[in-house]
């Protein structure tokens, strides 16, 4: 016969609460406060520099900058506006390069052969190349195009940075050709398109915010890009003549960051302003474009 | 209701109709086309791997494997060794390794396992990339005017007390190893950043379910089941950062201070691979062309294999999830 059980009888459990103070418990919370530390000091760089970008580079900007040349050492005022119209005609040789090699060679890996060896090939190599320091673009540009034409000049910056974008176009390109939904394809060659048809008509027009995202991103690298345009666009005081040194943007930066001169280092600052903004632009659109991609 | 007669529809032409042979031979232009550029990438490779190679060959044969051992840079002697260079490009690397690997593994935990909500977590990763977006040459120039000046009185500070350990053993006196490297490990946070998230957010839910169902801390759980089994990843990713400090050039050319010397300290001017490229490149004579074609393709071989064994990892990694 079973006894009841009476209520007064207490059941033994143990603690279940929440003990911040036991080892386990205050381990965790001091490895969290170290990594929200870690998380909020990694943001300070990037804050740092944009408000050094706007406190000083800031001064200078005016109308003055974009149609004014460099200044000499000792003249005052003066602007970069060579350098901007250099900075956009290198990276415009480079994207015309570098879109449609990027894009045509991602049609194929990513719909005519994506499992064949030259695709398997052509996908580890173009990985690597993400990884090529860019310095080494340079190098290259400068022992097959300036050692050939004889003569530093845009033509020889726009190769060298294209250099830098066709891995990241092809590779973007390919990922955003992989998204287009299988049944669209099958729908294509259902209505008898050959499949060049239904790539052309169909593929790459859906895919087309996602390659234009990695485009874009691409180009915010290569208008950055400082190594690659030191000894193959060189600089110049002058605007632009494409077979000629060029100046850039980032190469002013660089040189001037090394002057005495304090006017020339309040330029490299402006100089630095307008290319952040520049580039940060370039990837706030990239964005915009690639969440509309989405929906 | 009305119905068309038949002859309407036999007399206009079928709707859909094979191919013609303009269409066939676009297509087959258009997939050649394609192909060509597949290849194009590996001959692309294969090209500048080539010429870096070609052009280095007579400084190759002049100077040899002592080129990787000789500390000298002179070009009036034509004596010229890249021992300092490869040092500081190790060097430099691997200290920002720590550094940046530390912070982007750290963010990377942060940002995966459920320390925000979800939008925050967002803009926080957003962020995070931008780091990325800004060139490394106006780094290179906030490293000049503003870090330098800010680790200057730690690292006096430093040099004075504690000068007896070599890693300080001597003062900052301007650009040295010790800002290069903070600035590098600024510039390959966002990658380890990124590629770590990737790794920890493609492990199943259900791996960290079963360990907080096992009684785990969050921290337990983190330590003892997440990162192990994203590891693989985050090992990628740490190469992959790595490859990245190698190559980097002008943060380095701005900030290293390009002396020809081996020092253990943190503080001294150094030199590295990249830099040395930036700097004489522009200057080059006849006689040093191709011995920095030399140096080159030492850097290009150190990128290249830190950079496939990196993608052989990642490869191997993403394999393993998909399942």
């Amino acid at each position: 016969m079973n006894t009841p059980i009476t209520l007064t009888e207490t059941i033994r459990l143990p603690n279940l609460e929440r003990q911040p103070m036991e080892p386990r418990a205050l381990k965790s919370i001091v490895l969290s406060a170290i990594t929200v530390t870690a998380a909020v000091t990694a943001c300070i760089p990037l804050f740092s520099v944009l408000i050094m970008l706007i406190y000083r580079g800031g001064k200078r900007l005016s109308l003055e900058i974009f149609y004014a040349l460099p200044p000499t050492a000792f003249e005052m005022g003066g602007g970069f506006g060579n350098a901007i119209v250099g900075t956009l005609f290198m990276v415009g040789i480079a994207s015309v390069i570098s879109v449609p090699f990027g894009v045509l060679a991602a049609v194929y890996l990513a719909e005519l052969g994506p499992y064949s060896r030259v695709s398997q090939i052509a996908r580890f190599c173009a990985k690597t190349m993400t990884g090529l320091p860019s310095i080494l673009a340079g190098v290259f540009a400068y022992a097959a195009v300036v050692l050939v034409m004889g003569s530093y000049s845009a033509w020889a910056g726009g190769i060298a940075l294209s250099l830098l974008m066709i891995p990241v176009v092809m590779l973007t390109a390919e990922e955003a050709i992989k998204m287009v939904p299988q049944s669209m394809k099958d729908a294509a060659l259902g209505m008898g398109c050959t499949p060049s048809q239904s790539m052309v008509k169909v593929v790459l027009p859906v895919a087309i915010p996602g390659i234009i995202t990695g485009v874009v991103l691409a180009v915010a690298r290569a208008a950055g890009e400082t190594a690659p345009l030191l000894f193959t666009a060189l600089f110049s005081d002058y605007w632009l003549q494409a077979n000629e040194p060029t100046a850039s943007l980032a190469v002013l930066i660089y040189n001037y960051s090394g002057m005495p001169f304090d006017n020339q280092i309040e330029l490299a600052w402006t100089a630095s302003l307008v290319l952040v903004l520049m580039v940060l632009v370039l990837n706030v659109v990239s964005r915009i474009i690639g969440r509309r991609k989405k929906i | 209701m009305t119905t068309l007669p038949l002859t309407e529809f036999e007399n206009t032409a079928p709707l859909s109709k094979p191919p013609s042979s303009t269409d066939i031979f676009f297509d087959k232009a258009f997939r050649g086309l394609t192909y060509t550029f597949t290849l194009a990438t590996i001959l692309l490779l294969g090209y500048i791997v080539f010429e870096i190679g070609g052009k280095a060959l007579p400084a190759f044969s002049d100077y040899g494997i002592g080129f990787l051992t000789s500390t000298t840079w002179d070009v009036n002697a034509g004596q010229f060794g890249i021992l300092p260079e490869i040092w500081g490009t190790l060097y430099s690397s691997i200290l920002a390794l720590i550094i940046g690997g530390f912070f982007g593994i750290t963010i990377a935990i942060f940002l995966t396992q459920d320390f925000l909500p979800y939008n925050v977590e967002m803009v926080l990763k957003t962020i995070i990339e931008l780091l990325a977006a800004i060139p490394s040459v106006v780094y290179g120039l906030w490293g000049i005017f503003c870090l330098i000046p800010l680790i200057r009185p730690l690292a006096d500070f430093l040099n004075e007390t504690l000068g007896f350990i070599p890693f300080f053993s001597t003062s900052l006196s301007g650009p040295g190893l010790l800002p290069a490297a903070l600035v590098l490990a600024i510039m390959i946070l966002p990658t380890v950043a990124a590629v770590s998230q990737d790794a920890l957010r493609s492990i199943p839910h259900k791996t960290k379910e079963a360990a907080f169902g096992m009684g785990t801390t969050r921290w337990e759980a983190i330590l003892r089941v997440m990162l192990p089994t994203a590891s693989t990843g985050i090992f990628g990713a740490l190469v992959l950062g790595f490859g990245r400090a190698l190559g980097e050039t002008m943060a380095l050319a701005m900030l290293v201070g390009n002396s020809n010397q081996i020092s253990l300290s943190l503080f001294s001017p150094a030199n590295t691979l990249a830099a040395l490229l930036a700097l004489n490149f522009p200057e080059a004579g006849e006689l040093e062309t191709p011995v920095l074609m030399y140096a080159a393709c030492v850097l290009l071989l150190i990128t290249l294999v830190v950079n496939i064994a990196g993608s052989l990892i990642m490869a191997s990694t993403s394999s393993g999830v998909k399942r």
